[in-house]
C-alpha cells in the first residue's frame, strides 16, 4: 500500500484514503463548441499512458476531499512529488529537487 | 512399529507424547515434532501421491519449501485444511491427517496409471493432447481433467474460524530468526529502535536448531540461542513473532505478516482467532531468510526416502530422528558430507558418499575415512529402485572426459542429496529489487534495491554461521542507524563451522537415454528435465514461456526447490548461460496463505456495511421483504399472510393508483448546492436550464458525462436564489458528488459554490395516490397545499406533524404525490403518525418493486437499468430536458459528434407482448426476424419488464435500434423455450395525459 502525501493536509497518508482520478493537466476547453470533432475526441479519450513519469490526479477522498496532482513513476510506482490542483506542471528540475529532498528524509 | 528416534538427539520433548493419526493409523510423536518428523520417527516416508503422475512421494525437505509432503488436516470442530505441508505442521493430541491425490489408498492408487502413460503428459500436454476432436472437449476431456486436477480436497463447510488483523509500525523489521536475523534484531534492539522480529517456525534459531555442536562466543549453539531469546524478551522495544511468515513485501516498506495463532493447539480457546494479518510499515527492513537447498536432478530422484541432505541433518539434530538405517549421500556440495558424518556418528550406516565433483576438500575426505565411510568421488547417480520407498541406488564412475562407466547398485533405505543452496531472495524480489547472477556461487544475489531494505546472511549468499552472525549484526546496526538510532555491530567467534563449497548441480550425467529418465525438476507439478528440453526443442526460449508451457515453478511452492534446477536444464538445452535465460518473478504470498487471513474481520455482516434508513426498522417489524440497492437494504415489498411477491406487488400497485401508498424514499441521494454561483454551477453541470427556475419550484435534472451519455437524474428543487436541493439516484449519490467536486475544484475554482452531501440528513416519505393531499393537509403548517398555490413540481419549507419539513410535490408514480423530507431523526415518528392517520384511506406501504412497476407504467426511466452508459438524452427520449440555448454544459459538445447523431442508434421504447400474459425477461435480446439463421442480428434488448395490475397485462421498456421510427412494428424475443412476439409502442402505458398528477 502506497503512502501518498496530500499537499493540502501536508501529511503522508495510506493509499486507502485516496482515489485515483486520471491524468493531470488536461484542462477542459473554455469553449468546447469551438473545438473540431477530432480535437474534442482527443480531449475526451486520448491519454499519454507513459512508461515512467506520469502526471496524474488523486483525490484525498477520505480526508480533506481535495483533488491534487502527483508525479508518479508507472514502473516503480514511486511518487516524486505531489502538488495542489491548479499549480503548473512542475519542471524536471523541480521534480528532481522534490525527489532528492524526499530521499534525504530520515 | 519401528522407532527411528535416536536417544540423546534433538530438541523435542520426549517426556510429552503426542497422539495423532495419518490415514486413520494412530501414531505417537513428541511435543515439538512436525508431522513430517513424527512420521519419519515412525519410519513413514510415503506420505502422498504426486499431482500429475500419482507417483509415490515422501518428505523432501524440513521446511516451508516442501513440495511433496502435502496432507489434508482435520483439527476437529469443522476445522479442516487441504495441502498443509507436513514439514511445518506441528503435531498435537487429536490431530487427524490424511494423504492426498490417491484412490482408493495411498499404497494402491488407480491414478498411478498416469505414470505409465507419462509420455502422453509431457510439456504442454494441456495445449496439445486435448485439441482434437473438438467435440470431445466438453464431454470427455474437460470433466476428466477437472476431476483429476487440483491438489487435495477443498473443505465444503464454511470456515468456523475467525481471523484477526492489525496495523503496526516499527523502526526495524527483521524477517527470519536464524543466526543472521537474531544478530540483526539484537543489534537493532540494543540501539533502542522499535524492532519486530518474525520467523515462520515455532521457535527462533533457523539453522542453529540443526547445529547443536557449533560454538558461538564460547557457548554451545543452543545455549547461545537460549540467551539470545532471553535478551530479546528482556527488551521492551522488541516484539518477537514466531509462527509468523512475512508473506509479501510491498511499496514503501509495507510488509504483510501472517501470524498463526491456534493451529498448533490441541484445544483452541473460545473465540481465539486462528491467524492474524499484520499490516506493517517499517522504517527499515532486514531480510535474513536464509537459503534453500537444491535437489539433484537424476532418474528416480523423487522416490520416498530420497530427501535433501540438509533436511536429513535437521531431522537428526533437531528432532532426534534418523531418516533411514542405511543411507547413501549424493552431492555436488560440501554440506551434504556433514549430514553423512552426523548420521554416521549417530550410528546410522552410511553406505557411501557419492560426490559428482572431481575433487573435494581434503578435510572432508579425511573425516569420511575416519568414520569408515566409502567415498565415490567423481561418480554419478543414474537411477533408483523401490516402489513405495527407495531400496537401492545405481551409481556409476564418470571419467575426466565425461564418459559414464559401468554401474554399481548400492542397497539403501534413504538417499540424501544436495545440489547446493539457493539464497531466499523472494521478498527482496517482491519489491522489484533486481537480481544479479553470481557465477562463482552459481546463484542469483540481490542487486539494486527499491526499498529501505538490507539482506543478511545466507539470504544474500553469505554462507556459514560466522558470516551470518556478522552480516546480520552489521545489517541490524546499519538499519537502526538509518532509522535514527546509534549502534555498533558486535563481533562473533564461531567454532565448528560447516564447509560450504560446491557447484550447482546440472542434471547428473547418465549412461542411459536422458529422454526416458524420470528425473524430476519440479516435484509438486511433476515436471521432468526432459519436459523442459522438449519445450526448448519446440521453440520456447524465455524461462517465462518455458515455465508456463511446462508448468515448472508454477505450483503452490512457487518452485522454491526447483527454479534454479529448471533454469540450469533450460540453460544447457539452449546452450546459453543461466542469466541469459532469465529468472521468473517471485510474487506474494511467500508461502500459501489462508483466504481467512486475507479476509480478516471482513466477513459475514462485516464484509460490507448495510446502510439502513431511519424507517428500515418499521419495515422489518411490518414483514417487509428486503433487497439490496447499492449498499442500502430497501423494503422490496410487504407481503401479507398468504401472499407471494406477485400478489403483494399487485395489491400495493392497486392501492397507490386507487387511494394511497406510502414509500420510504430516504435512500435517494441528496446534495445541497449553495452559494451565489449555485445556479451558474447547475447550468454547467446539468443539461437543463436553471436560471429561470423560480425558488419554490422543481425541475427534472439530467446529468451527462463529458462523453454525452446519461450518468444520473433526479428531481431538483430550488429553495432560494442561492440554494438547490438536488436528488440523485440511490446508487449514484457518491459518484455524482465526486463528479461535481471534481469540476468545482479543478475546472471552475472561481465559482462561489459549496456542495454538501445531505443524503443521511433527511428521511424521505413518499405519499402517492389520489388521497395523498387529504391525508397530509391536517398535519402541515405554513404551506398552502392547494393546487394553485402548491402545484406539481413545487417545493416549500414548513412543518409537518410539528417538525420542520421540506415538502416536495413530486411523483414517481404518475399519481398525485408528495415527498416529505424531515430531519432523519423524526423520520420514523412522522411515518408512523401518517400511517396511522392514513388507515381511513387504506394507506398501503409499498416497496421498491411496486415503485418500479408504477414508474414503468408511466415510462419514467431508471438510470442504470434502462440506460447503460451508452445512451444519450435523445436515445432515452429525454431530448426535451436539454437547455438548447445554453452555450455549454457537461457533455454538450459530445452530443454533436457524428456517431451521436447516427440514425440507427438504440432508442428507448415501450414493448407490449402479443400474449399479454407473457412477462419478458429483463436483458432478453430482441431480433426483427425470428427465422433468420443463428447467430441472429440482435437489434436491442429488454431493459424493464413487469406485470401491470393496472392494465391487466405485461409491459416492458426496451432499447431498439432506430426504435422510435418502428412504432407499431412487431419484434421478436427468442428465449430457450419459445420466441415471444411483441409490438413497439410509446413509453407511457398509463394516463398519457398526466391527468392524475393533479387529481
Ligand atoms: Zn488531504
Amino acid at each position: 500500500m502506497l503512502l501518498i502525501r496530500c499537499p493540502y493536509c501536508e501529511a503522508e497518508r495510506p493509499e486507502v484514503e485516496f482515489t485515483y482520478a486520471g491524468e493531470a493537466h488536461i484542462a477542459r476547453p473554455a469553449d468546447p463548441s469551438a473545438l473540431s470533432d477530432d480535437d474534442w475526441r482527443d480531449f475526451l479519450f486520448i491519454r499519454t499512458n507513459p512508461r515512467g513519469r506520469h502526471f496524474e490526479r488523486w483525490r484525498h477522498m477520505h480526508g480533506c476531499g481535495r483533488f491534487f496532482n502527483a508525479v508518479r513513476d508507472t514502473v516503480t510506482d514511486k511518487f516524486a512529488m505531489t502538488y495542489k490542483a491548479g499549480a503548473p506542471r512542475p519542471s524536471d528540475e523541480e521534480i528532481a529537487l522534490a525527489a532528492s529532498v524526499k530521499e534525504a528524509r530520515p | 512399529m519401528t522407532n527411528f528416534r535416536i536417544a540423546g538427539k534433538g530438541r523435542v520433548n520426549r517426556s510429552r507424547q503426542i497422539r495423532f493419526t495419518f490415514d486413520g493409523v494412530d501414531y505417537a510423536g513428541c511435543e515439538g515434532d512436525t508431522l513430517a518428523s513424527a512420521l519419519l520417527a515412525n519410519g513413514v516416508h510415503l506420505v502422498g501421491r504426486s499431482f500429475k503422475y500419482h507417483r509415490p512421494r515422501g518428505v523432501l525437505t524440513a521446511g516451508s519449501e516442501e513440495p511433496n509432503a502435502l496432507v489434508g488436516t482435520d483439527r476437529g470442530n469443522g476445522r479442516s485444511e487441504p495441502n498443509t505441508r507436513a514439514t511445518v505442521l506441528e503435531v498435537f493430541d487429536g490431530l487427524k491427517t490424511e494423504s492426498q491425490n490417491r484412490w482408493p489408498s495411498l499404497t494402491r492408487d488407480i491414478g498411478a496409471v498416469n505414470d505409465a502413460l507419462s509420455m502422453l503428459f509431457s510439456a504442454g500436454f494441456y495445449y496439445k493432447t486435448f485439441m482434437w476432436p473438438k467435440s470431445f472437449w466438453d464431454k470427455v476431456y474437460e470433466p476428466v481433467i477437472r476431476n483429476a486436477a487440483g491438489l487435495g480436497k477443498a473443505p465444503t463447510a464454511p470456515d468456523p474460524d475467525t481471523y484477526a488483523s492489525r496495523f503496526a509500525h516499527c523502526d526495524v523489521l527483521v524477517v527470519g530468526g536464524g543466526a543472521a536475523g537474531l544478530a540483526a534484531a539484537l543489534e537493532a534492539g540494543r540501539s533502542g529502535a522499535s524492532v519486530i522480529l518474525c520467523d515462520e517456525q515455532a521457535e527462533l534459531g533457523g539453522s542453529l536448531l540443526s547445529e547443536p555442536a557449533a560454538e558461538i562466543n564460547g557457548q554451545l549453539a543452543w545455549d547461545w540461542l537460549e540467551d539470545a531469546n532471553a535478551a530479546l524478551a528482556a527488551m521492551p522495544n522488541v516484539t518477537v513473532l514466531p509462527r509468523t511468515t512475512a508473506i509479501g513485501y510491498y511499496h514503501q516498506n509495507f510488509v504483510g505478516l501472517c501470524q498463526r495463532l491456534t493451529d498448533h493447539l490441541a484445544i483452541v480457546p473460545e473465540g481465539a482467532p486462528r491467524e492474524r494479518m499484520w499490516k506493517l510499515r517499517a522504517k527499515q527492513v532486514v531480510l535474513a531468510q536464509g537459503a534453500i537447498e537444491k535437489p539433484l536432478v537424476f532418474a528416480g530422484n523423487d522416490r520416498p526416502g530420497v530427501m535433501l541432505a540438509g533436511a536429513a541433518r535437521t531431522y537428526l539434530n533437531r528432532y532426534g530422528v534418523k531418516v533411514g538405517n542405511r543411507v547413501v549421500v549424493v552431492t555436488t556440495h560440501d554440506s551434504a558430507w556433514h549430514a553423512a558424518f552426523d548420521l554416521a556418528q549417530a550410528g546410522v550406516e552410511v553406505a557411501a558418499i557419492v560426490d559428482v565433483r572431481g575433487t573435494v576438500p581434503s578435510q572432508l575426505a579425511a573425516a569420511a575415512d575416519a568414520l569408515r565411510i566409502r567415498t565415490l568421488i567423481g561418480w554419478t547417480v543414474t537411477g533408483t529402485k523401490g516402489r513405495l520407498r527407495v531400496s537401492s541406488v545405481r551409481v556409476n564412475p564418470v571419467t575426466n572426459g565425461g564418459k559414464v562407466g559401468a554401474a554399481e547398485t548400492i542397497a539403501c533405505d534413504a538417499l540424501l542429496m544436495s545440489g547446493g543452496w539457493t539464497p531466499s531472495v523472494h521478498l527482496f524480489s517482491h519489491t522489484q529489487g533486481s537480481l544479479t547472477w553470481n557465477e562463482d556461487g552459481q546463484m542469483f544475489l540481490p542487486g539494486r534495491g527499491m526499498e529501505e531494505c538490507r539482506l543478511a546472511g545466507a539470504g544474500k549468499g553469505r554462507f556459514g554461521l560466522k558470516a551470518a552472525f556478522e552480516d546480520g549484526a552489521a545489517a541490524g546496526a546499519a538499519a537502526a542507524a538509518d532509522a535514527g538510532f546509534g549502534a555498533e555491530p558486535a563481533v562473533y567467534h564461531v567454532e565448528g563451522e560447516l564447509s560450504f563449497t560446491g557447484v550447482t548441480g546440472r542434471e547428473l550425467p547418465t549412461d542411459r537415454d536422458p529422454g526416458h529418465a524420470k528425473a524430476f525438476v519440479d516435484f509438486q507439478n511433476d515436471v521432468m528435465a526432459k519436459d523442459i528440453r522438449l519445450a526448448v526443442r519446440e521453440g520456447f526460449k524465455s524461462i517465462e514461456h518455458i515455465k508456463r508451457y511446462t508448468t515448472t515453478g508454477m505450483a503452490t511452492d512457487q518452485g522454491k526447490t526447483s527454479n534454479i534446477n529448471g533454469l540450469a536444464v533450460a540453460s544447457d538445452a539452449l546452450k546459453r548461460p543461466i542469466p541469459a535465460v532469465g529468472l521468473t518473478t517471485f510474487r506474494p504470498p511467500y508461502t500459501p496463505t489462508s483466504f481467512g487471513t486475507f479476509a480478516g474481520y471482513n466477513k459475514g455482516a462485516l464484509f460490507e456495511v448495510t446502510r439502513k434508513t431511519p424507517i428500515d426498522a418499521w419495515a422489518e417489524e411490518n414483514g417487509a421483504a428486503f433487497e439490496p440497492v447499492s449498499l442500502w437494504r430497501r423494503a422490496w415489498y410487504f407481503p401479507q399472510v398468504g401472499e407471494d411477491m406477485h400478489a403483494a406487488v399487485a395489491r400495493e400497485c392497486k392501492a397507490v393508483r386507487s387511494s394511497l401508498g406510502i414509500f420510504d424514499a430516504s435512500t435517494l441521494g441528496k446534495i445541497e448546492i449553495v452559494g451565489p454561483d449555485a445556479a451558474e454551477f447547475m447550468n454547467r453541470m446539468y443539461t437543463n436550464a436553471w436560471t429561470k427556475l423560480a425558488p419554490g419550484r422543481c425541475r427534472y435534472g439530467l446529468l451527462l458525462g463529458e462523453d454525452g451519455f446519461i450518468r444520473d437524474d433526479g428531481v431538483i428543487g430550488r429553495l432560494a436564489h442561492d440554494r438547490f436541493h438536488v436528488t440523485t439516484s440511490t446508487g449514484g449519490a457518491a459518484r455524482v458528488l465526486n463528479m461535481m467536486e471534481d469540476y468545482l475544484q479543478t475546472e471552475w475554482p472561481d465559482l462561489k459554490v459549496w456542495l454538501t452531501s445531505t443524503t443521511e440528513q433527511w428521511s424521505v416519505i413518499a405519499l402517492q395516490g389520489p388521497n395523498a393531499r387529504k391525508l397530509i393537509e391536517p398535519f402541515v403548517e405554513g404551506i398552502d397545499l392547494s393546487e394553485g398555490a402548491f402545484p406539481h413540481m413545487a417545493v416549500a419549507t414548513g412543518k409537518i406533524c410539528g417538525v420542520p419539513t421540506r415538502l416536495f410535490r413530486v411523483s414517481f408514480t404518475g399519481e398525485l404525490g408528495f415527498e416529505i423530507n424531515v430531519p432523519a431523526r423524526y423520520g420514523r415518528a412522522v411515518w408512523e403518525r401518517l400511517f396511522e392517520a392514513g388507515q381511513r384511506f387504506g394507506i398501503t406501504p409499498y416497496g421498491t418493486e411496486t415503485m418500479h412497476v408504477l414508474r414503468a407504467e408511466k415510462g419514467y426511466i431508471i438510470v442504470g437499468q434502462d440506460t447503460d452508459g451508452t445512451l444519450t438524452p435523445d436515445d432515452a427520449g429525454l431530448g426535451w430536458a436539454i437547455g438548447k440555448t445554453k452555450p455549454d454544459f457537461v457533455g454538450k459538445r459530445s452530443l454533436s459528434r457524428p456517431d451521436m447523431l447516427a440514425k440507427d442508434r438504440k432508442q428507448l421504447v415501450g414493448l407490449l407482448t402479443t400474449d399479454p400474459k407473457t412477462v419478458l425477461e429483463e436483458g432478453a435480446q430482441i431480433v426483427l426476424d425470428p427465422n433468420q439463421p443463428v447467430p441472429m442480428k440482435m437489434v436491442g434488448h429488454v431493459t424493464s419488464s413487469y406485470w401491470s395490475a393496472e392494465l391487466g397485462r405485461s409491459i416492458a421498456l426496451a432499447v431498439i435500434q432506430g426504435g422510435r421510427s418502428l412504432q407499431g412494428q412487431t419484434v421478436h424475443v427468442p428465449m430457450p423455450d419459445t420466441v415471444h412476439a411483441a409490438t413497439i409502442t410509446g413509453m407511457v402505458f398509463v394516463d398519457p395525459e398526466n391527468t392524475r398528477l393533479s387529481a
